[in-house]
Formats: structure tokens, C-alpha cells, sequence
């Protein structure tokens, strides 16, 4: 066995085709140069999978990856990262999940897991430590997350193990379907789900029992004590997040006008508050609840309200719905409320949760319908194409659709295919809001610069994980800068950029960066890994995974021209509130982002960047 | 008059769910994280929004050491905690049938049983908790076992201060 510490040592790997399964070690190598998580898994990807390959084809290769934190006691080192081909965007994506799914996989004695191929029929996977099967789900296929996760629970006789599923939607190949684990945490963008159906594969049930072995635990305890006292410290990780979750940011964002309304039309929403964190604790929080090691805990247990339970009435297997639901996050609420015009928090909450059940992506979701609701406010589309009055704020509208949009019924089939195919289909791309096919998430990035250029070098479509620099250029983390401005925001995208593409490699989960920072970080993954990484190394880390997926969406036929916004962003001007009059000026932004990031002017990574990141 | 003795108390309102006091418990245990070996474990009430932590109540009338047909289990003079003295005990799992709550475990690793011993006073449990749920507490357990525990408890002192000592579950009803 592997004299690793951090990581548990070994792969496994799937062929769903021929249901073989097999046990390597773990790439040493690999695992010193890209740590593990997102950048582990980003070398085994572009070691096998042709980037030309169909996103939905048996040659498409499914990832998921834990890092060497994952399953410690490291304050919220719980996460573990889907890789894939993205069916919504063509590009490599990188989705990621909390919960206790992760650690059980480095329990069971797995940091990964490489699914090839395609099965002939529905199946699940099942992990009990060194016990590894394919098994039968043709009981299970057409179930929705939930009931899928209960009768796994039951059948395998192990309450406790932890199950990551596809619900319908990733059965029928929605292209922006989500993973769920635990029924309520998702590795939800970029259509991981669907290449899951793809392969048939229902579910991944695991429970493990093994240990996850450290270099030094003495220091380990040392490392944690002290990252859980800072984490107490911070006002955001000990009290914003804690307190209102994510949802702390709705009056934060709307009030900086930066809150994007009605597929982007306006910047400020009247309904912000009945939408807010603050309105959630008054009226339906439950509790918190934390993922695995989680020192934060800002997940939110919430109840709909009474009125909300009969009013919503649609067929689903989301039997506890009436009680408590998990959400929403800050994302979700706003593409699900505020993008669509919807104030109503009980279609929010009840959407959401039918998002978990039926494995959707709520963020693209929420846009594609904001993005159909402009298209019938504009007579491009009318009721006879979509079965329903499709205006803004229409909460009924929105429920019914992501039910339809999970099976494909009706116009749900239209919505399933996202807002760039689906408003290129029915005559106006322009209201297409996202990037590389990825809808945006919830920051208008005509009021905060540093977003746009964000969004438009994402690797994996528009995201706010990848370049959070809202966290600089609104909450002021660690330095306020001015989000009107432009100058510096290059430099500011890629230490973000690198940043979070490190921090995701290491298994823990980005709100940490809340709290702390890389320095803060790397006494325990030195503690945990015996490997010493200065504060440099680490962001050179994070830099090479980033260079590596540009590297494999380029040869995927990703060009300059996909880091991109849409015209509405640089050309129309918000219209009212604190940014009025503000477009987003990327192109004051992108050709220093690429000199800075040692790229060519077409945004091709060049060969002395990549021989300084040791790529080949 | 029962004596008061050290146990965890546990304020499951104040939990996350997170976990880390299995962690915690765990490592003092092995050096490793490794939640199975935990002997205090985290229920996960999904659908009440509820997490409760439950380990060893440390019963004054403790089942696991009458059951124990070696006398492996004994108290720790200091804390009040039940412990298992690992050299004696040989494996036989009768406390962990014994025990009404389900808080003392067999470890096939070492064919011994293992339960919470307050970490001599010190747990790890409660160091590691980020809410404040846990902590030591000198308890009665009549106090906060509820009815369960008052039954205990009578039949307790029953059996104390009367003539003999039962150990029939009848006594306890």
C-alpha cells in the first residue's frame, strides 16, 4: 500500500460497459502536482478523454474526486469534486459537493472514483469498504433523489451510507442536470447529472468504515484548533454565514444594485426583501445544518409555509416536503425569484426543493425561465407554445416548469436544453445571460467589473466560484476595492481565480476563504499531506490546474472568442439604481488578463507558461 | 443519596450535525480520523431539522458492568466514567446487549468492547464541537434521563438502601 497520508492511496475505476471494476494505486506524482479534488482529477481527464468527445457519449469519462483534507477533521473538509465534459457547455467542468458523501468515500479507502463507458441498463454502484458492485436500479430509474436515496438505505441494510443520485432529470439528459447527495447537497452546474443518465448509472451508494491516515496528528490537532478559532473569529464565517446562511447577501447585493431582475433588465429588486436571509429566520428557518467537519454550518433547514403547502400541489416524490427542506441558497432564490421576478417564497422553496428531488441545477434553471419569461413578454413566444402565461413573477408558471422541464414534458423540453438553445431556437440569442453556455449566477457584472472578466474566463461557462471578487470589490475580503472600476481587476481575477482553484483541490470547501486564507490553510494540509507547500506553491498549484483546463477546453475548440459576455452586459447600460448607467467594460480587462496570465492574445496558455507549471 | 458523577451533557438544539466530535473521538482513539471507531455518534433527524449527539450516559446503575461476566468494566475514581479495562476484557459483546442505549460498541480490530470514558475528564468530543453542544457536567442521572431514568434511578436506590441488591430488569419497571 501507499505510503500517503492525506489521501487514502487508491482509484477506482468503472467500466460501466463491460461492469468491470478495478483498484490502482493513486498517481503520487499527480497527487504532489495537483493535490487532489478538482486537480487531480483534472490530470487523470486530460490524460484519457479526448477533448472532441461527444459530452453525452460512453467516451465521456465521469469523475469524482475528494482531495486529502476530505474526510479529516479539518474544518469543512468535506467536499468532493465532480469532473466531466459539461453537456450544457462543451467545456471541462468542475462541479462540487458538500455533505459527509465525500468523506465516506475516503473511509470506504477511495479518493476517486473514474467512471468510463456506458451501461446496457440501469444500474448503481455500491461501495462497502473493499466490497465494491455494479447492481440492478432498473427499480430505482424514473425515482426521484429522495426516494431513491430511502430505498437505497433499505436494501443495502446500511442507514448510514451516503448516496449521491440522479433524479429524472438526469435520466432523461436535461443538460443542466445535477448530482444530489444526501437529497439536499448537488454538485449542480454544468450538466454533470445528465452524463451520468447517460452512462445509466442511478446512484452511488457508499459507506465506509476505514480511517483516513495524517502525516503528523499532533499537529494536525494543532492546525485545526487554530483554524476553528479563526473561523469563530471572523465576522462572515462566525456570524454573516452562520446567522442568514448565503441568503445574507440578497439586501447586500440589491441594495449595491448589483441584484439582476428579469433576465437582467434591471439591477434592483423591489421584492428583494421578502426573498432575504432575514426574511427566512423570521418566518421559516428550522435550523443550521453543517456539512461533514464543518465549523461554519450555513446550510439552512427551512419550512414552506402552510398556505405554501396547499397551494403548490404537483405530483413528486418529495414526500417530506411539507415539513422541513433544505435552502435555498442565495443563488438559488435569486435565479428562481428575482431573475424570474418572483417574490413569493413558497414557490421559491417549493421549486428549490423540487430542483434536489428531480436533480436540476436551480441557477440555470431559474435564468432559462427568466430567459423564456423576456422571449413571451416579447411575443416571441406565446401560450399556445408554452401551455402557460409566462410573465414575470408568475410563481404558479415556475413550479409547474421545473417539474415539466425534469421529465421533458411539454415546453419543460424547451427549458431542458438551457437558455442559449433555447433562445437561439425561438429567435433571440441576445437574451441569452451566461457564458461558454452557462448561465450566469447572481451578480450583475456591469455593477461589479471584476465579475464580468470572472465570468468570462471561467473555465467551466459563468460561475461565481471561480472568481468571487465580489467578496473584494462589495464585502471589502481582504481589501475593498471599487467595483466600478477596471483597473487591477485583472490582476485581482487570477489570484482569485487561483486562489479557489487551490483551495477546491485541497477538499475543503471555498467558504473557508471567508475566514482565512491560503496561509491559514496550509499548516493543515501540511499537517494531514507531510508535504511542506508555501503560500506560493500553493497558488502555483491552483495555477496549473487552471492552465490545464484552459489547455483541454482549447483543444476542445474553446477560443477568446467564448471569454465572452453577452451584448446586454457591454453595450446596454443598467438602467436605474446605484450602477446606473454602468456596462461592463471586459474589453479594458481581458488583454491584461491574458499578458498577466502568461497567455498568448488569442488566450492560448503559451509554452514558457507551461513549462513553468512543469505541463507537458 | 445517589452520588453525582461526571457524564457528557449534550445540548442537541445547539448541534450542527457536523460531525466533528466523531473526529475528535476518533483520533484520541487511533491517531487516525476514522468515524466507526467513535463512541459518540451523531443521529441525524432529516426530517425534524434535528441532530442529536448521544454517547455513554455513565448510569449510576450501569447495565454494561453487571452484564460484564469478567468484571472488565469499572469506574474511573476520578470522573465517575465507566471504563473498559481492555487487558480483561474478553470480547464477549454482553454489554453491548446490555446496554439500553445502544452507547457501548465492540471494536472487531481489537475483539474488545469500547465505550466513552471522558478522556479522563477532558473529552475530546467537547474541544472539537464548534456550537457549544457538549460539555461535562457533574449530573444526576435521574435529573436528565428523564422517565427512563427516574426508573432506573428508584430501582437504584430500591435496591441501595434496601436489604439487597436485584438485578432483574423487573426491579426496574
Amino acid at each position: 500500500m501507499s505510503e500517503l497520508c492525506g489521501w487514502v492511496g487508491t482509484v477506482l475505476r468503472v467500466d460501466l460497459t463491460r461492469g468491470t471494476i478495478s483498484k490502482e494505486p493513486l498517481n503520487e506524482q499527480w497527487a504532489r502536482e495537483y493535490i487532489g479534488g478538482r486537480g487531480v482529477a483534472a490530470r487523470y481527464f486530460y490524460d484519457e478523454v479526448d477533448p472532441q468527445v461527444e459530452a453525452l457519449s460512453p467516451d465521456n469519462k465521469l469523475i469524482f474526486a475528494t482531495g486529502p483534507l476530505t474526510g479529516t477533521n479539518a474544518s469543512c473538509g468535506a467536499r468532493y469534486m465532480v469532473v466531466t465534459k459539461g453537456p450544457l457547455t462543451g467545456a471541462i467542468t468542475t462541479s462540487n459537493s458538500g455533505g459527509k458523501w465525500a468523506p465516506e468515500l475516503k473511509f470506504a479507502g477511495y479518493d476517486m472514483i473514474i467512471l468510463e463507458g456506458e451501461s446496457p441498463r440501469p444500474v448503481y454502484l455500491w461501495i462497502f469498504d473493499d466490497a465494491v458492485e455494479l447492481r440492478p436500479a432498473e427499480h430505482l430509474w424514473g425515482s426521484g433523489v429522495f426516494e431513491t436515496e430511502d430505498a437505497l438505505k433499505r436494501e443495502t441494510g446500511l442507514p448510514d451510507c451516503a448516496v449521491a443520485a440522479i433524479g429524472p432529470a438526469g435520466e432523461n439528459q436535461v443538460l443542466f442536470a445535477a448530482i444530489v447527495n444526501e437529497k439536499y447537497r448537488a454538485a449542480g452546474r454544468s450538466g454533470v447529472g445528465a452524463v451520468m443518465g447517460a452512462k445509466k448509472l442511478k446512484a452511488i451508494a457508499v459507506r465506509g468504515s476505514g480511517a483516513v491516515r495524517v502525516a503528523d496528528p499532533a499537529a494536525m490537532m494543532r492546525a485545526q484548533w487554530n483554524m476553528k478559532k479563526e473561523l469563530s473569529d471572523a465576522p462572515l464565517t462566525s456570524d454573516g454565514l452562520p446567522t442568514y446562511g448565503t441568503l445574507a447577501l440578497m439586501n447586500v447585493i440589491n441594495e449595491h444594485g448589483a441584484l439582476p431582475v428579469n433576465n437582467f433588465q434591471a439591477s434592483q429588486f423591489d421584492g428583494a426583501e421578502n426573498i432575504s436571509g432575514e426574511h427566512l429566520n423570521e418566518t421559516r428557518l428550522a435550523a443550521n445544518k453543517a456539512c461533514f467537519a464543518c465549523t461554519i454550518a450555513c446550510g439552512r433547514v427551512s419550512r414552506i409555509s402552510d398556505e405554501g403547502v396547499g397551494r403548490y400541489a404537483v405530483t413528486t416524490s418529495a414526500r417530506n416536503w411539507k415539513h422541513a427542506t433544505e435552502g435555498p441558497e442565495y443563488e438559488n432564490a435569486w435565479s428562481l425569484g428575482a431573475d424570474c421576478g418572483i417574490d413569493d417564497f413558497d414557490a421559491i422553496l417549493k421549486s428549490n426543493l423540487l430542483c434536489n428531488d428531480l436533480g436540476l441545477d436551480p441557477i440555470t434553471l431559474g435564468a432559462t425561465i427568466a430567459a423564456a419569461m423576456e422571449l413571451f413578454e416579447n411575443g416571441k413566444l406565446d401560450e399556445s407554445q408554452t401551455g402557460m402565461e409566462l410573465r414575470f413573477g408568475n410563481g404558479d408558471a415556475l413550479v409547474a416548469l421545473t417539474e415539466m422541464t425534469a421529465y421533458r414534458r411539454g415546453f419543460g423540453n424547451e427549458i431542458a436544453e438551457g437558455s442559449k438553445r433555447m433562445t437561439a431556437k425561438f429567435g433571440d440569442p441576445d437574451l441569452f445571460m451566461g457564458v461558454k453556455g452557462q448561465e450566469f449566477p447572481a451578480y450583475d457584472p456591469r455593477a461589479i467589473q471584476g465579475m464580468g472578466l470572472g465570468y468570462a474566463t471561467s473555465n467551466r461557462g459563468a460561475c461565481h466560484l471561480r472568481a468571487y471578487t465580489v467578496s473584494a470589490e462589495v464585502v471589502g475580503n481582504p481589501d475593498q476595492m471599487d467595483p466600478r472600476a477596471t483597473e487591477g481587476k485583472a490582476e485581482l481575477a487570477i489570484a482569485f481565480q487561483n486562489t479557489s482553484t487551490a483551495v477546491d483541490a485541497t477538499g475543503l470547501c471555498l467558504f473557508l476563504t471567508f475566514g482565512t486564507t491560503l496561509e491559514g490553510i496550509r499548516p493543515i494540509l501540511t499537517a494531514a499531506t507531510g508535504i511542506e507547500l508555501d503560500e506560493r506553491s500553493m497558488l502555483q498549484v491552483g495555477e496549473r490546474i487552471w492552465n490545464l483546463e484552459r489547455l483541454w477546453n482549447n483543444r476542445a475548440g474553446l477560443t477568446a472568442a467564448d471569454d465572452s459576455l453577452p451584448k446586454r452586459m457591454l453595450r446596454e447600460p443598467i438602467v436605474a439604481g446605484p450602477a446606473k448607467g454602468e456596462v461592463n467594460r471586459l474589453p479594458e480587462m481581458l488583454p491584461e488578463y491574458y499578458e498577466l496570465r502568461g497567455w498568448s492574445p488569442d488566450g492560448e496558455p503559451s509554452a514558457d507558461k507551461l513549462a513553468e507549471l512543469g505541463i507537458d | 443519596m445517589v452520588a453525582l458523577s461526571g457524564a457528557l451533557e449534550i445540548e442537541p438544539e445547539k448541534c450542527t450535525g457536523c460531525k466533528q466530535c466523531e473526529l475528535a473521538c476518533s483520533w484520541i482513539q487511533t491517531g487516525t480520523f476514522q468515524p466507526s471507531k467513535s463512541v459518540i455518534r451523531v443521529h441525524v433527524f432529516d426530517e425534524q431539522a434535528s441532530f442529536a449527539p448521544y454517547a455513554c450516559f455513565q448510569c449510576d446503575e450501569a447495565w454494561c458492568m453487571k452484564a460484564c461476566p469478567v468484571h472488565a468494566i469499572d469506574v474511573d475514581e476520578s470522573t465517575g466514567a465507566k471504563i473498559v479495562i481492555d487487558e480483561v476484557c474478553v470480547g464477549c459483546k454482553l454489554c453491548v446487549i446490555a446496554c439500553p442505549f445502544g452507547t457501548i460498541f465492540f471494536d472487531k480490530s481489537s475483539d474488545t468492547a469500547t465505550k466513552c470514558d471522558l478522556c479522563a475528564g477532558d473529552p475530546a468530543c467537547a474541544r472539537a464541537c464548534p456550537t457549544g453542544a457538549i460539555s461535562v457536567a457533574e449530573v444526576d442521572p435521574g435529573a436528565w434521563l428523564v422517565d427512563f431514568g427516574k426508573h432506573v434511578d428508584s430501582a437504584y436506590r430500591r435496591a441501595t438502601e434496601g436489604d439487597e441488591i436485584s438485578n432483574s430488569p423487573e426491579d426496574a419497571r
